[in-house]
């Protein structure tokens, strides 16, 4: 066994790293199956069609051992579900079968699916199915969704309205009336999608002797799909077994219940035999979920000192077709209007939120879910406000922060905010950057007509989101997580959790977790995941949950297991359990540290010499503990991001010189995890400040569905990201850890737009839609020289 | 993402190629790199039926100076004419336009003649070629023939070479003394398709140009040699004026094509940025 020294604080490497270089990683589509048929869809080319027929025969003729199977068919099996929740009685999703039948009401929504001996030859076949159409005027602007003259995504809705709501203290407005500088903006941010490295990918096994069905596939919430198979495929949920593998990124797109996913398993289920779909690239740009999409008025008061006055927000978010099973779609919208602004003292806060379908894929949960939004139009404004009243963009914040005796307190947004550390973050931030050094060389440099842009943002990130949201929705979404925490015989220590890796190394920290619970070093702990039928019940991974809820089950599932050690230590060695303590791998002594017994002689004895005990003496040496984080509705993390750029004027082009994050996300288990999930999400909202953007046409055709358009960033045109720590542990949980997964994502978009915004300010040019492109920033250029 | 089944066949021989395209013309592709052409067969954009695997043709390879011409093999290498001395030193342009091209993973495979064959109107070295005054050799069973690179160009994806002919390799005079190029490009990200880029050639004598020779890509559905533009240039002592000549020219010899990335207005704008900051570059060289 290794010499344990304290394990959480540190930076170890991200689990599976090795196994991954050594080129051992097993992801979905690496597994071999018998008796494997491909599966391939055919997909709607129109927005918005009916669907007249499907001839089958040419499809078989071209491949004669291809079968079909049509949206009518599957149904036959496998009932519609509705993306309704329970609690928002106002919201309206229409039932959505797996496969189209009659309608389709997205280019990309699949019409049927062809199983053949090779993918090819699927593919072979698909193109020949001979579909009948009659295409549908389409609903695909988004800000023309909800005018009268156009299409309905569902006639019998009778409008595209999905949901509206308004929230707030309703005197915002006579408060920016009396404002002595008022700033206002539409900002508007492009539609997403997550793009993981690997793509979805399913293989469902249906065993007809057993009954059984095993579906192996990159997910990240497995017990989600196992609910949802057993209950759509009317399967027993204890003979439904899923299993994640390797997985290759999800960033939420992975989150989803997708027909196509459930069709698979329908179409395993018919033939009996194990079927396998990999989602290609290109399919993936129009059935992974799609996110964003917002348009944003919004108006910020200041007063003299620029303290604030008030802010009123309107949002319209653009859905797809469909809300998602279990997943409210109208979380981006909820979490923009919810969360602007909310690190400032302000009292006088107005919001409206209005959510409509459109004719494009169903929308559903990408990394930072509106937080990003609220950031960039809450920052963006302030920066403005800042400079109406002549004051420095950081004092401004410096003033205008909550103070920490408002602690604990509910914003007029209603998020509410157990204790938060901005100043202490931004000090940091400002320090890490040579804030001032950096003022003073951008007007040294603008003399000599180079265009530098110094943007800080403020960020709140909303993680661990509990039973407080998920449960009165009536989702079959679990929101704790579960862990069992075993000894083995030779003293080492297996850890099987619930928490799902998808390659953000939450294992890795978790075994920190159990190792300094143990005395053991974190090498001599395994974990293991990813199989609902072995593992305790969970949630998955999302909203940042892994550490601050799975994290926190580890941690009494190693409590519990390290109590059981000392119980029998003490029958061993007949000593008071209580003067009985866990360290270097070893029961010690309380009071001196003198090791008393090993704990490999703990496993031995424990295990296999039963015979040796006292009478009734029974050793516990695996302990299941499940946490559910029910002392706050959430976890709040915060932070403060800051970018440096230079702007071309002439050309558009912006070159990102640098960029600093300080994040408080409470106590930090492994710092080199939590920076690489900033770096990582940082670079994810450099896509969507710079990059990132499912383009349409007015049909509802996707005109980037490929990377050599949807552009993503690239490491070459990344600036050196700098991570600096504040650490507040949370008082809720043992751990006192926040979820830092999305910081990086929500905050970078704003510091960024600021920036070139703050580069542009001398030419009075404005950017305001995101992905800020070369031809938006020259067009703002020409517009401010326009008389 | 399968690409359809095609027969697949890799001959020895030059001879073999050219027996091969006389007889399936149109319903073979060559194989050079595969970078561009395997991509459009998996995403089922095209259907040959046969591939014809250039790969292992000796005479097809390789970069060589002689009589002050540069002679690029059909299947040398991206990566190969990025690192070549004989570019760095004859083909000065061309060195600066290496860069641009792809990513290090594609230049390793992607090869000069399977750029020049395809005729990308965003790529570089189609219009690097018409600048320098290149010559294509073409091969088809019955013999060889010169085509001068500023009437290779057809249109989008299109040439002179006709179904049954190979494209060999690519002929480029060697700078001459007194010249000097220059080469500058935008993309929204260093590697991708240009959102516009330009290619200058001339004998700078102080801040006296001669010989100008400006051409453009990523504008429209070919690379283009800007006449107009380069003739304002013309014998002219370069200066702020002489560039808004030269700007105001390209209007007329540029018809730009937008798309989403990037309108024709924007395009055309970025070419004129381009010009003045490439020609200032190549004058403040000396
Ligand atoms: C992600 C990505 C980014 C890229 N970025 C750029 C870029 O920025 N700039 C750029 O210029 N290119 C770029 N490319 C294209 C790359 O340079 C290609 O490799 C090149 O254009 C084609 O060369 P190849 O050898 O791969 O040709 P192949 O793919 O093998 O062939 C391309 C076409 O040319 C034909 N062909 C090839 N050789 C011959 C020949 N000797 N005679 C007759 N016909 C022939 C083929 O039949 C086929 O139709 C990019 C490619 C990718 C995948």
């Amino acid at each position: 066994m290794a010499e344990p020294e304290g394990a959480v604080g540190r930076s170890l490497p991200r689990s599976g790293a090795r196994r991954l270089a050594f080129g051992r990683g097993r992801y979905s589509d690496d597994l071999r199956f018998p008796a494997l048929l491909h599966l391939a869809f055919v997909r709607s080319p129109h927005a918005h069609a009916r669907i007249l027929g499907i001839d089958p025969a040419p499809a078989v003729a071209a491949v004669p051992n291809a079968r079909v199977f049509t949206g009518a068919e599957i149904a036959e099996i496998c009932a519609p579900w509705q993306g309704t929740m329970d609690h928002l009685p106002t919201m309206v999703s229409p039932p959505q079968h797996v496969v189209a039948v009659d309608r389709v009401a997205w280019q990309g929504e699949p019409v049927a699916a062809v199983v053949a001996a090779s993918r090819a030859e699927a593919e072979d076949a698909a193109g020949e199915v001979a579909v009948e159409w009659d295409p549908l005027p389409a609903a695909a602007v988004r800000d023309r969704t909800l005018d009268e003259d156009v299409a309905l995504v569902h006639p019998e809705l009778g409008s595209n309205l999905c949901f509206s709501t308004t929230i707030g203290t309703g005197n915002s407005e006579s408060a920016l009336d009396e404002a002595a500088h008022v700033v206002d903006g539409r900002f508007s941010f492009s539609r997403h999608s997550g793009v993981p490295l690997e793509m979805r990918t399913v293989i469902a096994d249906y065993d007809p002797g057993e009954g059984t069905l095993t579906v192996h596939g990159s997910h990240q919430s497995p017990w989600h799909q196992q609910d949802t198979l057993s209950r759509y495929l009317g399967i027993p949920e204890h003979l439904v077994r899923v299993v994640a593998p390797d997985i290759g990124g999800g960033f939420g797109i992975k989150l989803h219940v997708y027909g196509d996913e459930i069709a698979v398993s329908a179409v395993s289920r018919i033939l009996g035999r194990p079927v396998k779909y990999v989602v290609d690239r290109m399919e993936a740009f129009v059935s992974d979920v799609h996110a964003r999409d917002q348009a944003v008025m919004a108006r910020l008061g200041v007063d003299g000192d620029g303290r604030i006055r008030g802010l009123s927000v309107d949002a319209l978010t653009s859905l797809g077709a469909y809300g998602s099973l279990g997943r409210p779609p109208i979380s981006e919208g909820m979490m923009t209007i919810m969360m602007a602004a909310g690190a400032y003292a302000n009292e006088r806060y107005d919001a409206r939120l209005r959510v409509a379908f459109q004719n494009k894929p169903p929308s559903g949960m990408y990394r930072a879910v509106g937080q990003p939004i609220a950031c960039a139009v809450a920052e963006q404004l302030l920066d403005w406000a800042a400079h109406a009243a002549g004051i420095d963009p950081v004092e401004l914040r410096r003033r205008n922060y909550w103070s920490d005796e408002d602690y604990p307190l509910r914003t007029p947004g209603g998020l509410a905010i157990k204790r938060l550390s901005p100043r202490r973050c931004l000090d940091k931030l400002v320090g890490m950057m040579g804030y001032d050094a950096l003022r003073a060389q951008q007007a040294e440099l603008r003399k000599t007509g180079i265009h530098r842009g110094i943007g800080v943002a403020t960020f709140l990130e909303m993680t661990s989101v509990g039973p407080a949201y998920y449960g009165p929705s009536g989702a079959h979404i679990s929101t704790q997580d579960g862990a069992t925490v075993r000894l083995e015989p030779s003293g080492t220590v297996r850890c099987v959790t619930s928490v799902i890796e998808l390659g953000q190394g939450t294992h890795a920290a978790l075994a920190q977790i159990v190792a300094d619970r143990l005395g053991v070093a974190a090498s001599d702990v395994r974990v293991v995941g990813g199989d609902t039928s072995t593992t305790p019940y969970g949630g998955g991974a999302w909203a940042s949950r892994g550490l601050t809820i799975g994290g926190e089950a580890v941690w009494r599932a190693a409590e519990g297991l390290r109590a059981n050690i000392l119980e029998l230590a003490g029958s061993i060695l007949q000593a008071d359990p209580s003067d009985l303590d866990l360290a270097r791998g070893a029961v010690c002594d309380r009071g001196t540290g003198e090791p008393r017994i090993a704990l490999s002689e703990i496993g031995r004895i424990g295990h296999f010499r039963h015979d040796t005990l006292p009478p009734g003496v029974q050793p516990e040496l695996a302990v299941t503990r499940h946490y559910v984080p029910d002392a706050a509705p959430f976890a709040l993390a915060n932070g403060v991001q800051g970018s440096s750029l230079e702007v071309d004027v002439e050309t558009g082009e912006v070159r990102l010189l640098d960029h600093w994050v300080v994040e408080d996300c409470g106590r930090i288990v492994n710092p080199l995890l939590v920076e690489e999930q900033i770096r990582g999400g940082v670079v994810q909202g450099i896509g969507g400040a710079l990059f990132e953007e499912c383009r349409y046409d007015e049909d509802g055709q996707m005109l980037n569905a490929s990377f050599v358009d949807y552009l993503v960033p690239m490491a070459a045109g990344l600036p050196d990201i700098h991570v600096g720590h504040v650490e507040t542990p949370i008082e809720e949980t043992a751990l006192g850890t926040k979820g830092a997964g999305e910081a990086g994502t929500v905050g970078a978009p704003a510091a960024i737009m600021l920036a070139v915004n703050d580069a542009l300010r001398p030419l009075g040019a404005r950017v305001t839609s995101l992905p800020i492109t070369p031809e938006s920033i020259l067009e703002a250029v020409a517009a401010a020289e326009r008389p | 993402m399968k690409a359809p089944r095609f027969a697949y066949i890799r001959p020895e021989s030059l001879d073999e190629v050219l027996e091969l395209l006389a007889e399936h013309g149109d319903d073979a592709r060559i194989l050079a790199g595969g970078q561009s052409l395997m991509p459009t067969l998996n995403m089922r954009l095209s259907r040959p039926r046969l591939l014809i695997d250039i790969n292992r043709i000796e005479e097809l390879k390789g970069i060589s100076f002689e009589d002050g011409t540069v002679r690029i093999g059909a299947l040398a290498r991206h990566g190969e004419v990025m690192t070549s001395s004989i570019v760095a030193e004859h083909l000065p342009m061309i060195a600066e336009a290496m860069p641009h091209v792809a990513h290090v993973a594609i230049r390793n495979r992607g090869t000069f003649g399977g750029s020049i064959a395809l005729a990308d109107p965003a790529a570089e070295l189609p219009a690097c070629a018409v600048a320098l005054g290149a010559e294509f050799v073409l091969a088809n069973k019955r013999g060889r023939r010169n085509v001068a690179a500023r009437s290779f160009f057809n249109g989008l994806y299109e040439t002179e070479r006709a179904d049954d002919e190979l494209l060999v390799e690519t002929r480029i005079p060697a700078i001459e003394s007194g010249y000097r190029s220059s080469f500058m490009e935008l993309a929204r990200r260093h590697g991708d398709f240009a959102l516009a880029g330009v290619c200058c050639h001339a004998r700078v004598d102080g801040n006296v140009l001669s010989d100008v020779r400006l051409a453009y890509f990523g504008s429209e559905d070919r690379p283009r040699f800007a006449d107009g533009a380069s003739a304002a240039a013309e014998g002219k002592a370069w200066s702020e004026d002489v560039k808004e000549a030269v700007k105001t020219a390209l209007g007329d010899d540029l018809d730009p094509i937008g798309n989403f990335h990037a309108s024709a207005a924007t395009r055309l704008h970025l070419a004129r940025v381009l010009t003045g900051r490439a020609i200032d570059r190549m004058v403040a060289a000396g």
